[in-house]
């Protein structure tokens, strides 16, 4: 504000030189390309460029060193030992859709149920907003390595279940192969649940009480009220919401990396996409391989936003945009 | 719109309530189950390896704080504290100048391809940054970035670009067309205007997208595992894991370690609790 105050108790004057139409344009582009160049450079060269690159390695077989030499063409996606003909990486392909689905039903649901009853102004709802969040702020690795110490086999969950009577229950959370990815749905659920419901809290907060009134004076029940005016008035929330949820699934990797063994995901029981890709690309310097993964990976989040915004988003986001510039 | 919220003000008698027994017992049911996990971890810091063995869900007991020292005394874990916040801070501050300059650009001056290129950034969100992360290794590795932290710092400006520049434009679109006349006419140009007056107007935007970015800094874990090998350049995530892997039996250690771990975390959320959840909200609504 002091820089302000400052800038207008100079004594009005003109511009000290007033340059030509063209001169003003050319100056124009000068500060166009001096302050969006920067981020376009960094932007095209990390995040744009090695998509190119992935897509030129992963037509040849490649050890990482010098240029590649050995074109395999589509070899590393079809071929007899392509990423598609290979059942370890079809199995991270069905985890990665456990994940995003599992993530989408579970999530979705329980967020909004818990946000209609939550959704009043009660004592302690900041104190309830932060702890709700934790989760949320606490890196992957950490608590991907928390709950594999309380799933540990004769661990806390175990103890627990036990002391309930719900011994029977138990298995191998992190060691039966057709358990494991459900464990790490249920990690991510409760790591990313959170986010959802305080991400739909903001939404009803926005939506105006004189709705729900009215309707409670026509005489509507609590549960009419939702089904018919909150929800739908929910509804951009929780499309934004699915489209962040479906992207964050479909690059899964940190909790998987740390509370799967190695070996357990290597059999397929618990890999997805990302985590097969830095198995095979980085630690087996299988780069042309890996870089096929990447490909699909990419093509895969690609194809999914791009439908999802055609067809799902399109209405939100220009609504958005017009309440943002007003 | 002051109307209708002196309205819904007015209408709701008791602004703040008990609300109902079922909205007490469901809001605690969610945060127990929220932080129960957390809270577990840290208990489990002061209990020792064989406490927690025979009673996996006991509580301390005596209470031991010699592991937790010890993990304090630790060179290694300073080391990665100082190493996360080197990289996070640094990443934090380029986000933030990179994207506020570029933000302004693409919400104030008007040119062709104005659209185009809002749009060139918005392509960063359609895919998870994990896609590129084998070829942007190798990029790295040929810039010879590898095995420093400004190749884990770089490539983290560029991720946050698109969401820092997505939330910051329409806030910056928002400052009235007058206000850049008065400032014209003073004889600021569109420069000036941008550092006199946008910036120290926008503090509560810069901080929201500065915020947002340190968080998804700090917890990063796929990008450091690639380029920093040298442990003595590791970040506190990857210290937990190096940790966890190399006192496989020591449970007790690896609750403290990671309790530690979370901390500087917890600490500064309880702080930015607001700026994050409005930043997170803020990002969905643009």
């Amino acid at each position: 504000m002091s820089l302000a105050g400052r800038a207008q108790a100079r004594p009005a004057r003109l511009p000290p030189h007033v340059p030509g139409r063209a001169a003003r344009t050319r100056h124009k582009w000068y500060e166009i390309i001096l302050l969006t160049g920067p981020a376009v450079i960094v932007f095209t060269l990390f995040v744009l460029t090695p998509i190119g690159f992935a897509a030129y390695y992963s037509l040849y077989k490649w050890s990482g060193y010098g240029w590649p030499t050995e074109f395999r063409g589509l070899d590393n996606y079809i071929g007899p030992f392509g990423a598609f003909r290979d059942a370890i990486f079809r199995d991270a392909l069905r985890n990665n859709a456990i994940i995003l689905v599992g993530s989408l039903v579970i999530q979705g649901p329980l967020a909004i149920g818990m946000a209609l009853l939550l959704n009043r102004r009660f004592r302690g709802r900041a104190v309830f907003r932060l702890l709700v969040f934790v989760p949320y702020v606490l890196a992957e690795v950490m608590i991907g390595i928390m709950w594999q110490l309380i799933l540990q086999p004769n661990g806390t969950a175990d103890a627990i279940l036990t002391n309930l009577g719900l011994g029977h229950l138990i298995t191998g959370w992190l060691g039966n192969l057709n358990v494991v990815i459900w464990t790490m749905l249920l990690i991510l659920t409760w790591k990313y649940t959170g986010f959802a419901l305080i991400l739909f809290l903001a939404g009803l907060a926005n939506i105006p009480v004189e709705l729900t009134e009215a309707a409670a004076i026509d005489g509507a029940s609590w549960w009419q009220i939702q089904r018919h005016i909150t929800i739908p008035l929910l509804g951009s929330t929780i499309r934004i919401w699915m489209f962040l949820s479906m992207i964050g699934s479909l690059q899964v990797f940190d909790v998987i990396w740390v509370a799967s063994t190695p070996a357990v995901r290597s059999l397929g029981a618990s890999n997805t996409m990302a985590t097969y890709m830095v198995d095979h690309g980085f630690n087996e310097r299988e780069w042309g391989y890996g870089n096929a993964v990447a490909v699909i990976l990419f093509a895969i989040s690609f194809l999914a936003a791009l439908l999802f915004q055609r067809f799902v988003l399109r209405r939100d986001i220009d609504g958005a945009q017009t309440q943002g510039v007003t | 719109m002051a109307a209708t919220t002196a309205l819904s003000s007015a209408s709701r008698r008791r602004p703040v309530t008990w609300g109902t027994p079922l909205t007490y017992v469901l809001a605690l049911a969610v945060a127990a189950i929220s932080i129960a996990p957390v809270v577990y971890a840290i208990l489990g810091g002061f209990r020792t390896t064989g406490q927690l063995a025979a009673d996996p869900a006991g509580l301390p007991h005596p209470w031991v704080w010699g592991t937790y020292a010890s993990v304090l005394k630790q060179p290694t874990f300073w080391h990665e504290l100082l190493n996360s916040t080197i990289i996070a801070v640094s990443t934090t501050i380029g986000v933030v100048v990179l994207g506020v300059c570029a933000a302004y650009v693409l919400a104030r001056y008007k040119f062709r391809g104005r659209e185009g290129l809002y749009i060139y950034f918005t392509l960063g969100l359609l895919f998870p940054a994990a896609a590129g992360i084998l070829p942007l290794y190798l990029l790295l590795r040929d810039l010879h970035l590898a095995d420093t932290h400004l190749g884990v710092i770089i490539p983290q400006v560029a991720f946050q670009l698109p969401i820092t520049i997505v939330i910051l434009r329409p806030f910056l679109a928002a400052f009235p067309a007058e206000l850049e006349d008065a400032a014209y006419i003073d004889g600021t140009g569109r420069l000036g205007f941008f550092w006199r007056i946008v910036l120290p107007l926008s503090r509560a935007a810069l901080v929201t997208v500065a915020v947002l970015a340190f968080v998804a800094s700090w917890n990063a874990f796929l990008l450091p595992l690639l380029v920093l090998q040298n442990e003595s350049l590791h970040t506190l995530p990857l210290g937990v894991q190096n940790f966890s892997a190399e006192h496989s039996q020591d449970t007790a250690g690896i609750l403290a370690f990671t309790s530690l771990g979370m901390m500087p975390a917890l600490l500064f959320f309880s702080f930015a609790e607001r700026q994050i959840v409005g930043g997170i909200q803020g990002a969905v609504k643009g």
